[in-house]
């Protein structure tokens, strides 16, 4: 939601990245404020998920250019698990199976450091069992998860809800969503949806990365962008997705060009 | 492999000092004389010189074996230090008299020597280079029957215990380095627990090699009667050299009927230094002897130090219904190599073995399981669970599994599952971001990869390696 007096947690300016030297950000601009929901749309290879890992500084990309700032600071110059504790949240696409490792001990670790990043008490074993059952409800889990390890064995779906708890669980500034819809089926959809929107509020920022409208009938988002070869190329309100699903990325594409045959 | 990840796995030696204390040291060599040399200083009886010799002239026809997957030149056994002793050694009759440089050497060790230590209900018996230096709570085991001392002590106070046992499970001929401890073994230690009784607190041995140019030839020998039950805890370090030293061990461990033995070892010698220069080869023979119906042996084995690791703690299930397990971590790191594993031999009817052994490997280091299961025509309803599992941690570390299957009786039952790990870049990444640094995910994950054999280790032991396996990995994530 569009607060008047919110203020900017995340600006993006003129960001470049590559990957095994192939630039793949080509001049990224995005400005987020608390309270709001933004969805990023584009076709594949548009740079989108390339997007969400260079935020959270995943080592595989290297920025060449451009400034990140969160909450007034560079958040370029912080380590993944820094800028993880500073509030910086990426709902995996593909989540990791860790083996042999309990998913509660996985999700209670991460829950006490962000508990000590924020200089409250961090829970024991039991204490946390019984809060994180708790949270579990919210997105209709098993208990039986908890016993299991990281995403091992997970489907598809069961994966995006354990990102879904995590997100509960750390209560982000700001959650980048990768792709959290594909391999839901329309009732995991519909649960995932809702937990979002129970911990979306006036002080945090959702940023959903999509390739599909359905999600946007859950979630609705303050803003849409559509991303192509590396940047945002067409901001609109919500009736942008509903018309992107109706004609399709092409035609802003061409748009696009017309609009630079004109201004030629 | 990124950078953090090559930090993590460049810890220090944390037990490399060396004591300066005043040592009784043969002189480099070996030959019947040296042999003659350690009798004499031990005042041994005739029976057991003729024992060393018998061993040492079978070694003198035998070859260093070659097969197992680990490189290293070829040993001079004329430049090693058969003998060394801290002086004075005199009968000590209480800890006040040890000399206060060593009590201070395992105090910094972390070993309790005093009984009143916060470690208390520990039996301890110190090997300091080649002789044993201490052993706590003597009086209160002998209470119960409990003989608990160094083999050296043994050989004089309970000679047809020790006469009866010695060599019966490793023959002195059995291979190249059981043949040459048993020519020269200086110490190690003794344990008897009579029929029917189970010992009231862990026993343990802490081995300490400390003169340079030494090898450390220690023999173990614990018996349970029938019925008897005993938990038995080894521990080892050494200081950091640049030339290699010689750690030729044996154990035997003889269960009679009903009797159960628990093995429990957390191996920690010098490991060499990031450049593989230096550290202990570590050539051991262990072996355990479920003699009677219904005994149980089990090994525990967590392996983190050493350049080079030789070693199979192996069971021989005579006994009828008897039971034999294989627990193990075993952990390279640098240049390190391990060939490790275990032998089942399945003797008796509807005897039982499990082996479930976990190996990680990191740096440039090289780690094998080698692991035989036999069961011989006369095992009718055998059977044997194996499980192996390797993780690596970068991309330059090698795993290998030999798994070796023998199965001559048709009613036997034989399963083995394996697989392979790796701690990959994006594990570490999710890790990271959920707030979590590199240290803590790979400690976690090894944990994990690990907790089916620490659940099988005695409580102190499980926290003593579960932090040495974090030191060993652990670093300074830049």
């Amino acid at each position: 939601m569009i607060y008047q007096d919110s203020k900017t947690l995340l600006a993006v300016r003129g960001l470049h990245a590559t990957v095994n030297g192939i630039e793949i950000l080509k001049g990224m601009d995005l400005t987020v404020k608390s309270g709001e929901v933004h969805a990023i749309m584009g076709p594949n290879g548009s740079g989108k998920s390339t997007f969400a890992k260079v935020l959270a500084g995943h080592p595989a990309y290297e920025v060449s250019g451009g400034e990140v700032v969160f909450e007034g600071s560079n958040l370029l110059e912080l380590k993944p698990e820094a800028r993880a504790r500073a509030g910086v949240f990426l709902g995996f696409q593909y989540p990791i199976e860790i083996p042999g490792v309990a998913n509660s001990q996985f999700l209670r670790l991460a829950y006490n450091t962000a508990q000590a990043q924020r200089g409250q008490d961090e829970l024991d074993p039991l204490e946390f069992d019984d809060f994180v059952r708790e949270k579990m409800k919210l997105l209709e889990m098993n208990p039986d998860f908890l016993d299991r390890s990281v995403n091992e064995g997970f489907s598809g779906g069961e994966k995006k809800r354990n990102e879904i708890l995590q997100m509960a669980l750390l209560e982000p500034k700001l959650a980048i969503l990768d792709e959290t819809d594909s391999g839901l089926d329309i009732d995991a959809l519909r649960i995932v949806a809702n937990g979002i929107n129970q911990l979306a509020n006036k002080d945090n920022a959702i940023v959903l990365v999509t390739h599909y409208q359905r999600l946007l009938n859950y979630i609705v988002p303050d803003y849409v962008h559509v991303m192509e070869s590396g940047r945002i190329v067409k901001t609109g309100g919500k009736e942008l997705a509903l018309e992107l699903e109706a004609r399709g990325y092409d035609w802003v594409g061409s748009e696009l060009k017309a609009n630079a045959r004109v201004s030629i | 492999m990124s950078t953090a990840l090559h930090n993590l796995v460049n810890q220090p030696y944390q037990h490399g000092f060396v004591t300066d204390i005043e040592a009784d040291v043969a002189p480099k060599g070996l030959s019947e004389d040296t042999i003659r040399l350690i009798s004499g200083k031990k005042n041994e009886p005739e029976w057991l010189l003729e024992l060393r010799l018998n061993a040492y002239r079978q070694w003198l026809k035998m070859e260093e074996p070659r097969w197992p997957n680990v490189k290293y030149p070829k040993i001079d056994f004329q430049a090693i230090s058969y003998y060394s002793a801290p002086k004075p050694k005199n009968t000590l009759a209480s800890m006040d008299e040890v000399d206060p440089e060593l009590l201070r050497t395992f105090e910094k060790l972390g070993v309790p020597m005093n009984e009143r230590a916060k470690l208390a209900g520990v039996a301890v018996d110190v090997i300091f280079d080649s002789v044993s230096v201490a052993t706590t709570y003597k009086a209160k085991l002998a209470e119960v029957g409990i003989i608990f001392c160094s083999i050296s002590e043994a050989v004089h106070e309970h000679p047809d215990l020790v006469r009866q046992y010695l060599g019966s499970v490793v023959p002195v001929g059995d291979n190249y380095y059981a043949a040459l401890n048993s020519a020269v073994f200086t110490d190690g230690s003794f344990c008897f627990i009579p029929k029917g009784v189970k010992c009231p607190m862990d026993l343990s041995t802490y081995f300490r090699i400390n003169t340079e140019n030494t090898g450390q030839f220690e023999r173990t020998l614990i018996v349970a009667e029938e019925g008897a039950s005993v938990s038995y805890l080894e521990g080892c370090t050494a200081p950091k050299f640049d030339t290699n030293q010689l750690h030729a061990a044996v154990v035997e461990l003889v269960a009679l009927d009903n009797a159960d033995i628990k093995y429990s070892t957390v191996q920690n010698w010098y490991a060499g230094d990031e450049n593989g220069l230096g550290g202990i080869y570590n050539f051991v023979t262990k072996r355990g002897l479920c003699k009677g119906v219904n005994s149980r042996i089990s090994w525990t084995q967590v392996e983190t130090g050493s350049a080079i690791t030789w070693k199979y703690p192996s069971c021989i299930l005579r006994g009828d219904n008897s039971v034999g397990e294989f627990y193990s971590v075993a952990l390279t790191n640098h240049y390190q190599q391990a060939d490790t594993g275990t032998k089942m031999i399945h003797l008796g009817k509807n005897t039982r073995s499990t082996i479930v052994s976990k190996g990680i490997s990191a740096g440039h280091s090289n780690n094998s399981y080698r692991g035989l299961v036999r069961i011989a025509p006369t095992a009718a309803g055998a059977r044997n669970y194996s499980q192996c599992d390797s993780m690596l941690i970068g991309d330059r570390c090698g795993a290998n599994t030999f798994p070796y299957i023998q199965v001559n009786n048709p009613s036997a039952k034989v399963e083995h599952e394996a697989s392979t790990s790796k701690i990959g870049e994006d594990q570490l990444f999710y890790f990271a971001q959920r707030g979590v640094g590199a240290e803590e995910a790979v400690s976690m994950i090894i944990n994990g990869f690990c907790k089916d054999v620490f659940q099988q280790l005695p409580m102190e032991f499980a926290v003593e390696a579960t932090k040495l396996l974090g030191l060993k990995l652990e670093g300074s994530v830049g």
